[in-house]
């Protein structure tokens, strides 16, 4: 009878939050300093495209029949996927399809998306969803896994390279000096979009699971940080905004794109909101400013999921055996081709 | 310094009794002595901390003696002279790791893990040349170390969040005796040194560190190392941490992956590819 009526109040309990939860009641958890409590880890993964597909126009949210359409083919990728993995285990000797292995399996990505899926993009500004035209002469650079695309230093985006010559002619993520997720701004990414917020009185600090970021913001008064201090993640300064802590970043490098292949981030001002609006739920949102790269601000929308655990080291420059495979693969390429060697052909 | 003026005033004005009485209750941390509090009442350890100390070169006594390369550095690499901070003097190794201790200083500058901008492990990121932050909540609180960006979470009165996997700056779980945050740290690589003279340990390490306020900008940091693969006995390490004072100071970035990049990959470089990239 205890037992039943204890089921019976945690379902009223569930019942109610989720209740407060959908009509926007919700009250979020205060600290010992009596401020909003974002703490936690926290997880941006998500299927949802970062750029509006052109045919939703203005439309920021699916409709009942798109969403249908949507879990359906999740659904079908799902069972496609399970399907090719059951035919591995039927016949194992089946050739293989292509001579490249490939990188990761299905086990390491997160594309799932934990939360919201019922937006048509994360972008929100421009009113299209889409990426504003960049100004006239902001320079674009393009990486990827494929091939390296030949260019000039420095190489600002994440992933690939210019070449193999040196470090600096690969991505910033392969030297281990920034995450491909991580920004800031958070980006939902292939894997390991987890990041994890910590709060006392004056001071918020919002440390990323890739290659171990702290990003220190503090909560007080503080003058900007002199012009010629440039950091990687910027400098952060925040503020409350009723239930939502605003976090404004600039001093940046310039050594990194501003978005999506875009521009050097060395004048870019991004402003993040963080705003709890359920239990497991941070609606994370940033902006970016910077009138040197694009015609308009670039506003998105990512939500981010309450996550049971820890955040763990991603010591990634302790474990770069990949730099040193490169180079020297490159360097053994070289040597074999001035002895006339033929080079195998790769995918 | 304000509390002894403040009791002064209550006595010239006792007229004032019940103002007084709340003069002196303001501030959180002033009620019962002058180090900070939490709302909770715990020791708040939150701020920007450094050692003042030679350990980070050899954390034994040691005279000063000669560093890396002289022909090329002069006296720049010279090792500075240091107390050291191991309460007894001398790390109990045993011959073995003794035997170790010593092949790793004959080339240390080449071995140190921080040669290759490795995080630090602990207790090493407490002693080194640069500040770290603590920020303190009330079950978790972060240490975030300005070198290598390294940092540790502290799990704070959690024991049933254990290590995972081994890391280089380990797994620490936090609890409270009186006024003195004890932190057990256990899961850390074997990698990582104690100082730039070879002082070594196994993956077997457990630290102790028991951080306690001395003063409100003082902290007596005292560290006792487990580890019966290397050492015939616990050893303690005991310093203090000062609080960095300077108006506005706050932790800056020192990424040095990219400054250890030649040290690491320069051996594939393509010749005549320049180092480094164009300034901005």
């Amino acid at each position: 009878m205890k037992i039943r009526v204890l089921i019976s109040f945690a379902a009223f309990l569930l019942a109610g939050s989720f209740a407060l939860a959908q009509n926007g009641d919700y009250q979020v958890p205060r600290t010992e300093w009596g401020q909003p409590d974002l703490q936690g880890v926290w997880n941006f993964s998500s299927d949802v495209p970062m750029q509006r597909p052109q045919r939703y126009g203005a439309r920021q949210f699916l409709n009942e029949e798109e969403l249908e359409e949507r879990r359906a083919q999740i659904e079908a990728n799902r069972a496609a996927a399970d399907a090719a993995a059951a035919q591995l285990v039927l016949d194992p000797e089946a050739p293989e399809a292509t001579s490249n292995p490939g990188g990761y399996n299905d086990f390491w990505i997160e594309v799932a998306g934990l939360g919201d899926v019922v937006r048509t993009s994360h972008i929100v500004h421009p009113e299209d969803g889409r990426i504003p035209p960049a100004v006239e002469g902001a320079p674009r650079q393009f990486g990827g896994l494929g091939p390296d695309i030949p260019g000039e230093r420095p190489v600002r985006y994440v992933v690939g390279g210019i070449s193999k010559d040196g470090p600096e002619d690969r991505g910033l993520s392969e030297r281990c000096i920034v995450g491909f997720n991580s920004g800031p701004p958070f980006v939902p990414s292939l894997y390991n979009n987890n990041m994890q917020i910590f709060q006392n009185q004056d001071t918020a600090v919002i440390l990323t699971e890739m290659i171990h970021d702290a990003r220190i913001v503090p909560l007080v008064e503080k003058p900007a940080l002199h012009d010629d201090i440039r950091l990687w993640s910027g400098d952060s300064r925040g503020w409350w905004d009723g239930d939502t802590l605003v976090v404004e970043t600039k001093n940046f490098t310039g050594y990194r794109q501003t978005f999506a292949s875009t521009g050097t981030d060395y004048d870019m001002v991004l402003t993040e909101r963080f705003t709890r609006t359920a239990y497991d739920t941070v609606e994370y949102e940033f902006t970016i400013d910077d009138p040197s790269t694009f015609t308009d601000r670039i506003t998105a929308v990512v939500p981010m999921i309450k996550v049971a655990g820890q955040i763990y080291e991603y010591a990634c420059h302790e474990g770069n055996y990949g730099m040193t495979n490169t180079l020297r693969g490159a360097r053994v390429d070289e040597q074999r081709l001035a002895e006339g060697d033929n080079l195998p052909e790769r995918d | 310094m304000l509390m002894k003026s403040t009791v002064t005033m209550c006595r010239a004005a006792t007229a004032a009794i019940l103002g007084c009485a709340l003069l002196l209750a303001a501030p959180a941390w002033a009620q019962n002595d002058d180090i900070p509090r939490t709302p909770s009442g715990k020791p708040d350890f939150s701020g920007i901390w450094q050692a003042i100390t030679s350990a980070h070169y050899d954390i034994e006594p040691h005279a000063a003696r000669m560093g890396p390369h002289p022909g090329l550095f002069g006296a720049h690499s010279a090792i500075p002279a240091s107390l050291g901070v191991i309460d007894g003097g001398r790390i109990p190794y045993n011959e073995q790791a003794l035997r170790q201790r010593d092949a790793n200083r004959a080339n240390a500058l080449e071995n140190d893990p921080l040669t290759k901008c490795f995080m630090p492990g602990v207790p090493r990121a407490n002693y080194m040349p640069f500040p770290f932050q603590i920020v303190q909540s009330t079950d978790v609180i972060l240490i975030a170390y300005e070198y290598a960006e390294a940092n540790r979470i502290l799990y704070v009165d959690q024991p049933e969040v254990t290590s995972q996997v081994d890391a280089w700056m380990g797994h620490s779980n936090a609890h409270w005796e009186g006024d003195t945050l004890v932190v057990r740290v256990t899961g850390q690589m074997p990698d990582t040194w104690f100082d730039r003279a070879g002082n070594h340990h196994s993956w077997e390490m457990v630290v102790e560190e028991r951080w306690t306020y001395n003063g409100p900008n003082h902290i007596d940091y005292v560290a006792t190392i487990t580890d019966p693969q290397t050492f015939t006995e616990p050893w303690t390490i005991s310093l203090p941490l000062y609080r960095r004072m300077e108006p506005n100071v706050q932790l800056l970035e020192f990424k040095c992956a990219e400054f250890s990049e030649e040290f690491l990959y320069g051996e594939w470089r393509k010749e005549g590819t320049p180092i480094g990239n164009p300034p901005q």
